[in-house]
């Protein structure tokens, strides 16, 4: 028999893919190019998905204003990012890199709310639902998914086709020798930072029309992008793209099949499970 | 040998706390510093030696949950059930440990893996909402008269004060015995070059596994207790990323690589969140992690020893200091 | 075009130079011989900053280099091919070659570069689109090159561009010193190929254990008896 809500969930798994594959690539792009992993990504893209709310409701910005003022926003708060918490620790021990930013997440989600209260909020927008056959789609979700391709696909020609964006790639295979062809890493890591600062600002703005905004609501996609990162081999763009889709599958189907929280249980088994067949990522060489 | 005398003096006046005849508040201080002392300690245990994990919630989840439920739905006495929670934890963590080690799965891989499998095991508390209550928490039936050896349910805030004592002395005592074992040489031989240490003939995943499995039935140990004497979990204060991160504070504050450092991280958070709690009230959510957060910034970046371990550094070149040569 | 004056330098608590000077006048080719461990490689690494010195100083055209950041040193005129080759391993041939022409004067004449480069390795025209990585030793040592020349250099450092490459191949990067060199390029080379090395260079100086031993014409030392009893066997 055909099970046209098992066709509708997988359409959404597929839609879905296309965020968690945007959060995965800005998480990927920090790790491959500064060899540290934010912990608080998720939350950047909390306190993106507030600035817009913010923006919009509270002082009447128009909606594409807000995400665009949320989008610099949030690189620049990963310019301060690095400047302010990881260069300190750059030198030391790579563990330590990696807590610092689980301070960071500590401090974005308890200052979140201290500020906007641990109420759940959202901009009030109606998006129409798209028919197709007896199947109904939200049209933010559609919206999200090529939004989410076109950035994807920007950031690909961007890497492949200028000379910062060479650099970016070819930091990761030799940092020593970086300033012999006159490229200044640093400057190069405050670049990524930026980059990566503004994806997560436009994940944010694809999700805030999805989802409620609240303080713990990096909490509950945050883990999910660490998993697609590693399943991916962190570090490796291509392979944490495959993995998000994949993943969305295991939420959106096992959500549909059982409950929202299965999905992510069963996702996680399958992510442990691989981990014993491909432990270095899905296209590890 | 003094050192010896001295812990036994030192077990001695903690065990005579009781005596003092202190209020029901400070007796609730201590205990809960024992029970996140030992919880801190259980942490440091393995995070030493730089496997540094950011899900231990799961293992405490499942030492709260567990027994719990054990307790609640089937009768069975937390005697058994933390047994029984013990071996789910060394379970869980034989299941993501192997291939982890194996594969030598290091660093920042592992601590995200570990991070996942905390967020699952908080999704699988609230996914079975119908057993544990979901994200509204769950209540330990308490039995009629309040106190029960069976049920490890006490009235008086002393006898738990003794429970609590036992089981954070015995955590200081497992991490002076790992501290003298062979499996510290291998630990550390590993987390400075596991190609190194695998050619001198260490089992490098071996000692990794124990290591974490001893770490995480600990951790279990604690969840339970501490289900055993706050009466009342929920999925957010025993699982999850948030408690997890708690566990790495404390340890960072306190100092990794001491004996009595996370119990000193145990203390430290407790005041910390007991002053601002005073000073601001309870209405104030957040302001307690915004600290965290920015304290645990600046430990990383000025102090990574932690208290203990500065104090020891500071002491240490103090001493030195005179008897040094001149350049 | 090149003084390096006094220079001392190491890694930590190991020196490898002391107090080593040498120069290098436009339009020569000059060789720094020595045996394994003398302290070459970190003698180039100084002159490119990639490592700082405990005391005295370079000169580029009378710049002094201390003032000059180390992404700059590239555009003072001084490209180095480092040893084992550095490329990029998984950019293709003409992205390493991008990246060689970074900074903003050397991006503005890219096109014309790289026909140069092209012209005289034009197998790397062939193998344009291949990742770096993938290529034979020789193949890499071409691209290497390459990769210096895009950024027009004055000055090329090339730190044992023979090392760990067959007999053959070997003659025929020494050959390629002798095109570059042909094309006008100042080159300052380091080599345990002594024998090798002194047929290409105008003069050469000898490094041992961090100091300056010997210096002088690359004829002279090719027929200095301590050079030919201690390194070329004879």
């Amino acid at each position: 028999m055909f099970d046209s809500f098992l066709l509708e969930s997988i359409i959404n798994g597929l839609l879905l893919g296309g965020v968690l594959a945007l959060l995965a690539l800005g998480l990927n792009l920090i790790f491959g190019v500064i060899d540290v992993v934010w912990i608080c990504y998720a939350e950047l893209v909390m306190i993106g998905m507030y600035a817009i709310y913010w923006l919009y409701v509270f002082y009447g910005v128009p909606l594409p204003g807000a995400v665009i003022a949320a989008v610099l926003a949030v690189a620049l708060l990963g310019v301060l990012l690095h400047r302010l918490v990881i260069e300190p620790v750059l030198g030391t021990a790579p563990i330590n890199q990696l807590l610092v930013t689980g301070g960071v997440l500590f401090f974005l989600q308890a200052a979140a709310t201290l500020a906007f209260g641990i109420e759940f909020r959202n901009l009030g927008i109606r998006m129409p639902l798209v028919e197709f056959g007896d199947m109904f789609f939200s049209f933010a979700r559609i919206l999200a998914f090529i939004t989410a391709l076109v950035g994807v696909f920007l950031l690909w020609l961007f890497l492949t086709r200028t000379y910062l964006g060479t650099a970016i790639r070819a930091i990761s295979q030799d940092r020593e020798i970086m300033p012999l062809m006159g490229v200044d890493p640093r400057r190069i890591y405050l670049i990524t930072s930026a980059i990566g600062g503004g994806m997560a600002g436009m994940a944010a703005s694809l999700l805030v029309l999805q989802y409620d905004v609240h303080p713990a609501i990096g909490l509950s996609f945050g883990p999910i992008t660490f998993m697609v990162c590693v399943m991916g081999g962190l570090g490796n763009m291509l392979g944490g793209f495959v993995a998000a889709f994949i993943f969305a599958q295991f939420i959106s189907v096992g959500g549909y099949l059982f409950q929202i929280e299965w999905g992510y249980v069963i996702a996680f088994c399958f992510f442990i499970a691989m981990m014993f067949i491909r432990p270095k990522g899905l296209f590890s060489r | 040998m003094d050192n010896r005398i001295l812990g036994g003096i030192g077990i001695a006046a903690l065990a005579a706390i009781p005596l003092l005849g202190l209020g029901n508040y400070h007796l609730h201080l201590l205990i809960t510093v024992l029970i996140w002392g030992f919880v801190y300690t259980s942490w440091s245990i393995m995070g030493r030696f730089g496997m540094v994990s950011l899900g231990h919630g799961a293992f405490l989840g499942v030492g709260a949950y567990v027994t719990t439920m054990l307790w609640n739905g089937m009768g069975l006495s937390p005697w058994l059930g933390i047994p029984i929670a013990m071996l789910v934890s060394m379970a869980m963590a034989l299941l993501v440990g192997y291939p982890c080690f194996r594969f030598r799965i290091v660093g920042h891989y592992f601590a995200l893996v570990t991070l996942a499998l905390g967020e699952v095991v908080r999704l699988t508390i609230v996914g079975l909402r119908d057993h544990t209550g979901g994200s509204l928490g769950i209540t330990v039936t308490g039995v009629p008269q309040g106190t029960s050896f069976l049920a490890l349910q006490f009235n008086d805030r002393a006898t738990f004060f003794y429970v609590a004592l036992l089981v954070w002395l015995a955590g200081l005592a497992l991490w002076r015995i790992v501290d003298r074992s062979m499996l510290r040489y291998a630990l550390e031989a590993s987390s400075e070059d596991e190609d190194a240490a695998a050619s001198v003939g260490i089992n490098v995943t071996r000692a990794k596994l124990v290591i974490l499995m001893v770490s995480a039935a600990m951790t279990t140990l604690g969840g339970a207790l501490y289900a055993q004497y706050q009466m009342y979990i929920n999925p957010e204060t025993v699982s999850g990323i948030s408690i997890s991160l708690q566990i790495v504070f404390a340890v960072i504050a306190g100092g990794l690589f001491t004996q009595f450092g996370p119990t000193i991280g145990a203390v430290f958070t407790l005041l910390l969140a007991e002053t601002l709690r005073v000073s601001f009230g309870h209405d104030i959510h957040g302001l307690d992690g915004t600290i965290y957060g920015i304290l645990l910034v600046l430990f990383i970046i000025y102090m990574p020893k932690g208290i203990t371990g500065s104090i020891i550094a500071g002491l240490s070149r103090r001493r030195a200091a005179p008897t040094a040569p001149a350049e | 075009m090149l003084e390096v004056r006094n220079i001392s330098a190491g890694y930590g608590s190991f020196r490898a130079l002391f107090g080593v000077s040498i120069e290098v006048r436009a339009g020569e080719a000059v060789g720094v011989i020595g045996p394994n461990g003398a302290g070459k490689t970190t003698l180039l690494r100084v002159i490119s900053k990639i490592i700082s010195p405990e005391s005295g100083q370079v000169m580029m055209q009378g710049q002094d280099l201390r003032q000059v950041a180390a992404h700059r040193v590239v555009e003072m005129g001084i490209a180095h091919v480092p040893e084992h080759r550095r490329l990029f391993p998984r950019l293709t041939v003409e992205e390493n070659l991008r990246m060689g022409a970074f900074h903003p004067e050397a991006r503005r004449r890219f096109a014309e570069r790289l026909d140069f480069v092209y012209e005289l390795f034009p197998r790397m025209k062939e193998r344009r689109d291949q990742l770096a990585g993938t290529m034979s030793g020789g193949e890499q040592q071409m691209c290497a090159i390459g990769r210096a020349l895009m950024s027009g250099p004055k000055l090329l450092l090339m730190d044992e561009p023979s090392a760990g490459l067959a007999p053959v191949i070997v003659q025929q990067v020494f050959d390629l010193v002798r095109r570059i060199r042909a094309e006008g390029y100042t080159v300052l080379i380091v080599e345990q190929n002594i024998q090798q090395v002194l047929q290409v260079v105008d003069r050469a100086y000898l490094l041992e254990v961090g100091t300056i031993k010997q210096s002088g014409n690359a004829a002279d030392l090719l027929a200095s008896p301590e050079i030919r009893r201690a390194y070329l066997g004879i």
